[in-house]
């Protein structure tokens, strides 16, 4: 085992990814120079034609990844920040997406798009989007959203080997979080979810970052005899609405954690599934803790309190399990 | 960088080559002849654009490809894929929503593709597919397979910014790309100088380090084929991207059925350039220079349009997709949908 952070399993999986396949190739602003710390030595290692500083143009980078990926190559594309993929979103949306369906199967895009969620650092509102519903939206993009080291690397492994494209939303409130890791190769398949704790009494689904939060509230939870289940989708596009399921119906109660916005978000779809084919299980209404919908303001005492935290997470299995009246929305 | 007027002068090409031009273009000029009248008697479903009048430009820049090049395209799509080389019956069956389509049904007139002659898809949005040629320019210099790309787009198209992103990008990396603007002067009803900031859509070619030339005689296929021909051998060189823009005009509106929207253009410019028509010009040329005789072209068009009709017939004997195709196709690892239909 060894102990790395989120940023650095992030370089592992794309370093052991393009040292096994020439194919793979790695392109972004500033790659070569490791500003954001994904690809330590990679110049050296692999050469300035496989790590390609791009300049400033998501447009033309993300659709030239996908061109490359119809035609052989297999393209990790760091966008760095996710709210830059809007730049991009006519090439994500009418090229990357609909490029394989759209030509009945002639093509394969085997392509990577990385872009990280930089919230809860004052960076305002126009780096701080968490903007994964939206292409949630969008059918042809497969979507990961690692919740720790392990789930960083080992998803990013398989996201690389598969012949489809994946947005990969990375959450930086974990950037620097350490955790063990296998030192041997491994994979985290699409579509499976991680049940991080058991319980019985309410089932918790948490996305990204807020399965940290979750997993504090839990623990604090369990200190006052409430015993919640932990799930985390790792991947939402597949979602594994079963082992969602399965859960509820063993509990009763769900409330689901999610760093985004709230309308039409993660937590509305899986609100949604689980009230069309979970229905006979509920014991009370779903809960939803979201950002709610407003933009992200700069001041750290705006911004904090706005995201789903330990607290809030707390006081929604509290509404759940009937321990503390329902407030008004 | 070259002068815009040395990078093309005439080339010596076969009698084979000459042929393969002629008979080209009235594969084009054929199959949307017989794609208008369906769309005239309401048995063709969707917006079909044609590009009756500019075949000279598509088969002559089809034509400078290698047929392992890359190609991709726009909504005005049909000649590009044939003058790539693609086969009629599949392509007729894609614009009647057949299960045989070369997209299975899911593509239609605007979303054209044959990867096995290298068009790698046609784009409904203007220019969205120039990025994606670009990347095709990639892989190929990354791999070293000695390939390029060819995108096409409009003068509509000349503004979009993914235009100049891309040509940027392919001249940083000096990508084996050609950027071949297909300038019929009008965007739907705008005319492009109105809307442009250059007279020629090449000019622009200065801004980013590459050569651009400007073929003002898009009616002529070796004309044609000659600019691009050299864009193209300079691209497999290792040279980088180029600029081919071609001066044509579309004979029809923008789309089949759409109505004159006021007078964007009078008559007399129209009747001006058919009077150039690019498959006569061509033919004349031929007929001159000896390379055939009339009965030999009259039997190379009595071919080409059997080979449309029986496409047609192909087309309208295939079966439509059963409705449950709808949900093939969307990844190379699907993803079950989940409750299924309710």
């Amino acid at each position: 085992m060894t102990r790395i952070s989120y940023l650095a399993a992030i370089g592992e999986a794309q370093r052991e990814a393009m040292a096994a396949d020439p194919r793979v190739i790695l392109i972004g602003e500033d790659v070569q120079s490791n500003l954001y710390g994904t690809a330590p030595n990679f110049v050296e290692m692999f050469g300035v034609e496989r790590v390609r500083n791009a300049p400033i143009s998501e447009e033309g980078f993300v659709g030239a990844a996908a061109g490359a990926a119809m035609t052989g190559l297999r393209p990790i594309v760091d966008l760095t920040y996710a709210s830059f993929m809007y730049m991009a979103m006519d090439q994500f949306v009418n090229q990357v997406a609909k490029n394989r369906y759209m030509f009945g199967g002639q093509a394969s895009l085997p392509v990577v798009y990385r872009a990280s969620m930089f919230y809860r650092s004052s960076t305002a509102a126009h780096h701080s989007d968490r903007p994964y519903p939206m292409f949630m939206n969008v059918p042809g993009l497969k979507i990961m959203v690692p919740s720790g080291a392990y789930e960083a690397k080992g998803l990013l492994r398989t996201a690389i080997d598969l012949d489809d494209p994946v947005l990969s939303f990375e959450d930086a409130t974990l950037w620097t979080k350490k955790q063990d890791l296998p030192d041997e190769e491994f994979r985290i398949p699409f579509g499976v979810a991680n049940l991080v704790t058991e319980g019985t009494d309410v089932t918790v689904v948490a996305i990204a970052g807020a399965v940290e939060e979750a997993r504090k509230a839990v623990a604090a939870l369990a200190g006052e005899g409430v015993s919640a289940e932990l799930i985390d989708p790792r991947t939402l596009v597949p979602l594994d609405v079963e082992t969602i399921l399965k859960s509820v119906a063993k509990t009763g109660r769900l409330v689901v954690a999610d760093p985004a916005h709230r309308t039409c978000g993660a937590a509305a779809e899986i609100s949604a599934l689980v009230n069309e084919y979970g229905f006979d299980s509920l014991k009370a209404p779903i809960l939803r803790v979201n950002t709610p919908d407003i933009q992200i303001p700069f001041s750290p005492s705006l911004e904090r309190p706005l995201y789903p935290s330990a607290r809030r997470i707390q006081e929604a299995v509290k509404r759940a399990i009937g321990a503390v009246a329902s407030a008004s929305p | 960088m070259p002068e815009l007027t040395e990078v093309y002068a005439p080339v010596e090409v076969d009698r084979e080559t000459q042929l393969e031009m002629l008979r080209r273009m009235q594969r084009v000029r054929s199959f949307e002849l017989t794609v208008a009248s369906l769309v005239k008697k309401g048995e063709l479903p969707g917006a079909v654009h044609t590009s009756l009048g500019q075949e000279a430009e598509v088969v002559g820049a089809c034509m400078a490809l290698a047929p392992t090049d890359y190609m991709t395209g726009n909504h005005r799509s049909h000649g590009h894929p044939i003058g790539k080389g693609a086969s009629l019956p599949p392509l007729m069956a894609e614009l009647l929503g057949k299960s045989t389509g070369v997209c299975r049904g899911k593509g239609g007139s605007m979303h054209l593709a044959d990867f096995s002659v290298g068009s790698l898809g046609e784009s409904g949005v203007v220019g969205s597919a120039i990025p994606v040629a670009t990347g095709a320019a990639l892989s190929a210099h990354v791999l070293g397979n000695g390939r390029v790309a060819l995108c096409f787009f409009g003068d509509g198209a000349a503004n979009q910014g993914c235009l100049h992103e891309s040509l940027n990008l392919a001249a940083i990396w000096k990508l084996p790309v050609i950027f071949l603007c297909e300038n019929n002067q009008y965007a739907s009803t705008t005319p492009a100088r109105t809307v442009l900031s250059v007279d020629r859509v090449a000019q622009r070619a200065s801004g980013y380090s590459i050569p651009g030339v400007t073929v003002e005689d898009g009616q002529d296929v070796l004309a044609v084929y000659a600019a691009v021909k050299v864009a193209v051998d300079r691209a497999r060189r290792g040279e980088g991207p180029s600029i081919v823009e071609i001066m044509t005009y579309r004979y029809s509106e923008h789309s089949e059925g759409l109505l004159h929207a006021g007078a964007y253009r009078d008559a007399a410019e129209r009747e001006s350039w058919i009077a150039r028509d690019p498959l006569v010009l061509h033919r004349a040329r031929l007929l001159t220079a000896g390379v055939a005789t009339e009965a030999e072209l009259d039997q190379l068009v009595s071919d080409v349009e059997d080979e449309v009709a029986s496409a047609l017939e192909f087309a309208v004997a295939s079966p439509l997709p059963e409705p449950a195709e709808a949900y093939a196709d969307l990844f190379t690892t699907p993803i079950p949908q989940f409750g299924g239909m309710v």
